[in-house]
């Protein structure tokens, strides 16, 4: 299966190693990702805040080039940010606004595009069966608290997603990997995003919460799929145990992390190595305690 | 709200709010004060205003208030109000339409957050790409919080979860001619 790919600026920075484990399942079930090739920044989250004609056209440019180089090819999107600035950009492309945005660009735009994320892609029925025969591990010890954070969600209107308060598909593919998945209330509560650079004091309490429900839940870990959500949960969890005296110990994992360790790949492989929050240990329990199917 | 005389208000103030809420694809009478916005809220404990009140602060025509209100900026845009609003009022829209308006006439309540906007936009001018480095420099400079993420710099850079140097788009120009078009369209209207 082919996909154009808008990787968004995170793949290449901070969320490394989303990149490097993606990289790994895709390869390893024979999923193309193609590059859009001179793809910019989507504008998230500033872009919107400063105008609605900013929101639209930074990712509708890229909705653009995709029509031209990758025609018929659904557009795959890591970052939950960038999914929604791309399914507005789509919508409006389907609006009457569509002329106003194609002379802002200065690049014809049909909306042609189908705007998929990683959830989306591996939930498709064959992809799932390729992940689960190329899965050679079972990380039965962990008891994962699957956080899906907003924008794959919110708003329904833009993600048509029909589960928004309580979404099961990400909890379906971790499965996958034997693991356990928690019933918990903070799926989709939001972790803050860029507000812990500007206002921190008032960001802090989301990550408790989140923290403390998935952890009551019995979870003793989180997967995500969202880099910034990931960098949120993953380098803040000392400052926010620090801050309510609390010591959560919840290390944190992209879902395609989670996935290539199903699959055999080493802490290097997919990024498990460089995580803020200690995530080795966890795995390490489990390959020492279950080989192999 | 205590001693507002509504009936002084000024009529340009109604069509003001009115065309702000037009903008975000809105309709102030949907609005029926049942609060579930504000309840779901992740950042109302912080807020000025609650949602549901600065609703009702442009129902009630008192557009100087919701525009100096810190509410809209405090709003994380995760859109638990629009997508809970029984009467399906797109809350978070509205947040974000007043806060750019505010933006627009200089009235920025949370300067901080005001500077992360601006400065996350710099490096897209530049490079068409966002690089973490140039905004927190130019963040950490203006803010009065210089120091701020410095503990996790030598982490990042070892993981290369920090970039010393920006990745660029080829079309740099096409990038800011789109930002530069947007800038004078959002003016013109």
């Amino acid at each position: 299966m082919k996909y154009s790919y808008f990787p968004g600026c995170s793949m290449e920075a901070t969320g490394i190693e989303y990149a490097k484990s993606l990289n790994y399942v895709n390869r390893a079930i024979g999923l193309d990702f193609i590059e859009i090739e001179d793809w910019n920044c989507c504008g998230a989250t500033a872009g919107h805040t400063k105008s609605h004609e900013l929101g639209i056209a930074l990712p509708l440019r890229n909705l653009a080039l995709a029509e031209q180089q990758l025609p018929g090819l659904a557009m795959a999107v890591p970052c939950a940010s960038c999914y929604s600035r791309m399914k507005y950009a789509l919508q409006a492309a389907h609006s009457e606004e569509r002329e106003k945005f194609s002379r802002l660009i200065d690049m014809p735009v049909e909306g042609s595009v189908e705007i998929v994320s990683i959830m989306d892609i591996y939930s498709v029925e064959k992809t799932k069966t390729a992940i689960s025969a190329a899965i050679t591990k079972r990380l039965s010890n962990l008891k994962i608290a699957c956080y899906y954070g907003c924008l794959y969600s919110r708003p329904p209107k833009i993600t048509m997603a029909h589960n928004i308060e309580n979404p099961q598909n990400m909890d379906e593919l971790v499965r996958l990997t034997g693991a356990t998945t928690v019933d918990w209330a903070y799926k989709t509560e939001c972790c803050g995003a860029g507000h812990h650079v500007d206002i921190p004091q008032e960001s802090k309490p989301l990550l408790y919460r989140i923290y403390k429900n998935a952890r009551a839940n019995g979870a003793n870990a989180l997967v995500t799929a969202c880099p910034m959500c990931m960098l949120n949960l993953d380098m803040r969890q000392g400052a926010v145990n620090k801050a309510y005296d609390e010591n959560f110990d919840l290390p944190v994992y992209y879902l395609s992390e989670i996935l290539a360790i199903a699959m055999g790949a080493t802490f290097k492989e997919c990024g498990v190595a460089s995580h803020f929050h200690p995530a080795k240990k966890l795995l390490q329990k489990e390959n020492e305690t279950k080989e192999v199917v | 709200m205590v001693g507002k005389n509504l009936s002084l208000l000024p009529d340009e103030n109604k069509q003001k709010i009115e065309s702000l809420v037009k903008k975000a694809g809105a309709k102030l009478s949907d609005c029926y004060q049942c609060g579930k916005c504000s309840a779901g809220c992740p950042m109302a404990e912080s807020m000025d205003l609650m949602p549901r009140q600065v609703l009702r602060y442009l129902q009630l025509g008192l557009l100087q208030e919701a525009l100096s209100s810190q509410a809209p900026w405090i709003c994380a845009t995760c859109q638990t109000c629009s997508a809970r609003c029984p009467h399906d009022v797109p809350i978070a829209e509205i947040m974000e339409a007043i806060r750019r308006q505010a933006d627009q006439m200089g009235i920025r309540p949370l300067r901080r957050t005001y500077l992360f906007s601006k400065y996350f936009l710099l490096p897209l001018k530049l490079f068409g790409r966002n690089h973490e480095l140039t905004l927190t420099m130019f963040y950490n400079l203006t803010s009065g919080k210089l120091f701020q993420h410095f503990t996790y710099l030598p982490a990042m850079l070892k993981s290369r979860k920090l970039k010393i140097w920006p990745a660029k788009v080829k079309n740099r120009l096409a990038v800011r001619k789109i930002m530069e078009n947007c800038e004078k369209e959002a003016q013109n209207i």
